[in-house]
């Protein structure tokens, strides 16, 4: 018998369309305004604070619709916005400041949809509106700061073990030792060298100067710059999440980007002024043999440097740094038992003991903060960028009182809001090496909604015109191809919501309309076929059954082809071409499944082993 | 039955080749012409810098806009209409120091006009370092699509048949951005994306006739090269007229409704699909029958004998 599909394949087809069509519902039941707590630094949300919230909108007469705690974060859904804006105000303020309350839009998805793990499409920025910012690491400045940090273990080291150098210095991507004689600096270069194993050594000698010259091999050179990317995506990270934002996204791009997405935020300068804050803080002592007045007419001690305080005061600090603020780990600022303002800061465990080692030798010596901002400036690089200029202030100076362990505190401060200041600049980490706002695209909230008007309208019509089309052209076999178009849109949307990370894009959008326009080819490459067999004489069923043999080659052929194109335009794309190239790939895959499989089971189900002499084609 | 073509007759296409081909290069000169004159239109993704949309709640002048960014230090903006009289993007070339925000801000503050408030709607800013990558992405891709599509034809096909294919890919996408500069429409990403869909979908057309090349070639043994052309593309015309109506169609519904960010996209693509049904019936085949394209080479590889051209031995 010609043209019977067996069973199982029937069943496939509609297995497939109900799973899509299962996994393309939960877009039909829009979002509820909502708003999301979470804690900051660790905190966890608890069922407390769920019942404190719910106690406090009550209280208020601010209906919600639910409240629930998921994976330590807290949701509340409200009827509209209005509640929703009072309700963010009211629980910001019970909570305070431990807790970040962000406005949300909550997919109203059924539970017994989201017991399957179904969800809406995530939207891109270009459809909901948002910040998208591209930032550059300084690789150079953070490779600088790693030299300078050689440069003193290096003294510190010899030192130690007694061997006398003449000088230790930075010298073409490297670190250069000079020796007077060539004893000492064998003794060094093997010491050195079992030492530090991700270095390379080699002797440079000239004149009567005994040199070993140390630069990173390879490998410890791209650990260098990957623990450099690594460091500022944390502190990227807490610094957004310092921003309530509802579902941001920090990830690395390459090897010196990182992308941050902030959907829906409306403050760009604020978040841009937190996360653009490439600032460091290292704590470091002061010079306290150094004639200021000498220091402030250019004659500075060798190991140390000149810097200004807040008030522009000049201040002579030694070189080498005590801690960097890499190792806070949180700080607050507080009054003291004598209403005085004050900052509590918490080290990480090496950078306890480092401070431990440090302040029990130089109890009563005064310890200054230096905060380093790095801002663009009007010169450029070779590459037509802005050179970053660096900025140095002392912002705090503080005397050493006794040993200090993984936590301690800064006073002396003038004032709370000084205090307050300090410690979040504290607190937001210190940015390994500089960043560079190298892209950045906003795209407000009401060109998002306007973006999805678009988008769909222009869906509707193209689908309109080419479901009228094939009606008419190819009558009851157009009907068959444009259920497949419908089938083919649902399996488009499911798949895009079920893949984890795919968003839907303007562009992606666009990719939809033109997958329907051509997906509608390889039904017409079949139809025909089946016409040009009826013309040549065959039987109806002879005729159904060679044109989709013999099409079948044609389309796979050249859907290949655009399944080519459209990987490389996603392995080569970001941002918005990934999305166009994301719905280019599924559609094809889905248009010919349609195609080939299900419209081959529509008609072999209506025409399929029967006795015909005509066909509605 | 309803049909575009009645005909039973192969319509003799190739008679028109040399026209066709005269044609086209007429075409790719005045393109190439426009490209080296006139330059193309490279939007903000690929010369960085700062675009700045901004709605106003009635229609405005733009010649006001620009004294009034002038007043406040901006000069040298681009100044135009966004879709509509009420939406107004400002271009600002990109500048030392990088301070969008304020740019973008002060843009905004700028163009403020009593009784005629203006929204900020979008900003953009690309740094140059940047804009030089995405536009080697951009070009990598297209000569990353037409390689591998050389090589998968080739293997799939024949290589007179590649090289006919690539040529006529090479013919759209030169054709579009000839017209892009023509009208001096501005080039960004997205339309790097519609130049890969035209030349995924110009491909789609030209394989379907190149199939059909094949087969005829395989089943009739006693008609010419040009014969089996025509018949080819005679054949499957009328499927190549209505996917391209379709394609078209719902093109034309994106240019209209789907909103000014992807008027360009659009535009790519009507192009390129107008010219790459042209292109995939006369200039592949032409292409291919100039490479001398014979029956022999579509049949199956007849496998030698081992040792077959050598002289035996006595």
């Amino acid at each position: 018998m010609l043209n019977r599909y067996p069973l199982w394949k029937y069943l496939m087809v509609i297995f497939v369309v109900a799973i899509s069509f299962l996994y393309a519902a939960p877009n039909l039941f829009g979002e509820d305004p909502a708003l999301q707590v979470s804690g900051t630094r660790g905190t966890q949300v608890t069922s407390e604070i769920l019942v404190k919230t719910q106690q406090r909108l009550a209280a208020a007469d601010i209906e919600i619709k639910s409240a629930a705690l998921e994976d330590n974060q807290l949701l509340v859904r409200f009827r509209d916005t209005d509640d929703q804006l009072k309700g963010k105000e009211l629980v910001a303020e019970l909570l305070g400041d431990n807790y970040i309350t962000a406005l949300n839009l909550a997919p109203a998805t059924p539970s017994w949809l989201q017991a399957i793990g179904a969800g809406p499409l995530k939207l891109g920025l270009d459809l909901r509106g948002g910040v998208h910012f591209l930032m550059e690491v300084d690789m150079d400045e953070a490779l600088n700061r790693v030299q300078e940090q050689r440069i003193q273990d290096f003294r510190t080291d010899l030192r130690e073990k007694r061997l006398r150098y003449s000088g230790v210095l930075s010298k073409d991507d490297g670190t250069l030792v000079v020796f007077r004689d060539a004893d000492t600096r064998n003794q060094s270069l093997s010491y050195l060298r079992d030492r530090y194993p991700g270095l390379v050594f080699s002797e440079r000698d000239s004149g009567d100067n005994f040199g070993l010259f140390a630069t990173m091999s390879e490998q410890r050179l791209k650990e260098v710059k990957e623990y450099a990317l690594q460091q500022n995506i944390t502190i990227i990270r807490n610094r957004v999440n310092e921003l309530g934002v509802a579902e941001p996204l920090v990830q690395r791009q390459g090897a010196d980007r990182i992308v941050v997405q902030l959907p829906g935020i409306q403050d760009t300068a604020r978040a841009k002024e937190i996360l653009g804050a490439t600032a460091t803080l290292e704590f470091r002592l002061i010079d306290e043999k150094a004639d200021v007045a000498a220091a402030d007419a250019g004659r500075v001690p060798a190991n140390s440097e000149l810097m200004r305080d807040r008030n522009n005061r000049p201040v002579v600090l030694q070189k080498r740094v005590i801690l960097t603020g890499e190792h806070i780990v949180d700080s607050s600022a507080s009054m003291d038992e004598f209403s005085r303002p004050q900052v509590n800061i918490s080290l990480d465990a090496p950078g306890g003991s480092r401070m431990a080692d440090f302040t029990k030798d130089n109890v009563g010596r005064s310890m200054a903060t230096v905060f380093t901002e790095y801002k663009t400036g009007d010169e450029k690089n070779e590459d037509g960028s802005s050179q970053l200029y660096k900025q140095q202030e002392v912002i705090n100076i503080a005397t050493i009182q006794s040993r200090l362990g993984r936590s301690f505190r800064i006073t002396g401060i003038d004032s709370m809001a000084e205090a307050q200041n300090l410690s979040l600049l504290l607190r937001a980490g210190a940015l390994i090496a500089p960043i560079q706002i190298v892209e950045e695209r906003t795209i407000g909230p009401s060109l998002g909604k306007q973006n999805i008007e678009n988008g769909i309208m222009a869906m509707l019509y193209g689908m309109l015109a080419v479901v009228i089309f094939m009606a008419i052209y190819y009558r009851k076999f157009g009907l068959v191809a444009n259920v497949a178009l419908f089938a083919n849109l649902v399996i488009i949307i499911g798949v895009m919501s079920m893949v984890p990370g795919a968003t839907m894009t303007l562009p992606g959008i666009a990719g939809i309309v033109l997958t329907i326009g051509m997906s509608v080819d390889a039904n017409v490459l079949i139809f025909e076929r089946i016409r040009e067999e009826l013309r040549d004489g065959r039987g109806v069923q002879q005729a159904i059954h060679v044109g989709y043999d013999k099409a079948l080659g044609t389309i796979a052929d050249s859907n290949i082809t655009t399944l080519i194109t459209a990987i490389i335009l996603f392995a080569i794309g970001t941002g918005p071409i990934k999305g166009f190239a994301i719905t280019l790939i599924i559609g094809i895959l889905a248009s010919m499944f349609t195609a080939i499989v299900g419209t081959r089971a529509i008609v072999n189900l209506l025409w399929g082993g029967k006795r015909l002499s005509k066909l509605s084609i | 039955m309803f049909e575009i073509l009645k005909t039973r007759e192969p319509i003799r296409f190739m008679r028109h080749a040399k026209a066709a081909s005269v044609f086209s290069l007429v075409l790719i000169a005045l393109c190439f012409y426009s490209l080296f004159t006139k330059g193309l239109n490279w939007g903000l993704d690929f010369t960085g810098g700062t675009v700045v949309e901004v709605e106003f709640s009635q229609s405005v002048d733009l010649d006001e806009i620009r004294q009034q960014l002038d007043a406040a230090g901006l000069a040298g903006a681009t100044v135009q209409n966004f879709g509509t009289s009420r939406d107004v993007l400002i271009r600002l070339a990109p500048h030392a120091d990088g301070d969008v925000q304020q740019q973008g801000d002060g843009v905004l503050v700028a163009v403020q006009q009593a009784n005629n408030p203006a929204e900020m709607k979008r900003l953009e800013f690309v740094g140059p370092a940047i804009g030089k990558e995405l536009a080697e992405q951009g070009g990598l891709a297209i000569l990353a699509a037409l390689l591998c599509i050389m090589a998968y034809v080739g293997l799939r096909f024949e290589w007179r048949l590649a090289s006919g294919a690539v040529m006529s890919l090479a013919h759209d996408v030169i054709i579009t951005l000839g017209v892009f500069s023509w009208i001096q429409i501005e080039v960004d990403l997205t339309i790097v994306a519609a130049l890969l869909t035209v030349i995924g979908y110009s491909l789609n057309d030209t394989i379907v006739v190149f199939d059909r090349v094949r087969e005829s070639f395989r089943r009739v043994r006693t008609v010419s090269t040009v014969q089996v052309f025509n018949e080819a593309i005679t054949d499957t015309l009328s499927r190549t007229l209505i996917t391209s109506l379709t394609t078209l169609v719902v093109v034309i519904a994106l240019f209209w409704k789907g909103g000014a960010l992807i008027h360009g996209f659009a535009t790519a693509l009507l192009i390129g699909i107008g010219f790459g049904t042209y292109s995939s019936i006369y200039i592949a085949s032409a292409w291919a029958m100039m490479l001398g394209v014979k029956r022999e080479h579509m049949l199956p590889p007849q496998i030698e004998k081992e040792g077959a051209d050598q002289d035996p031995l006595s």
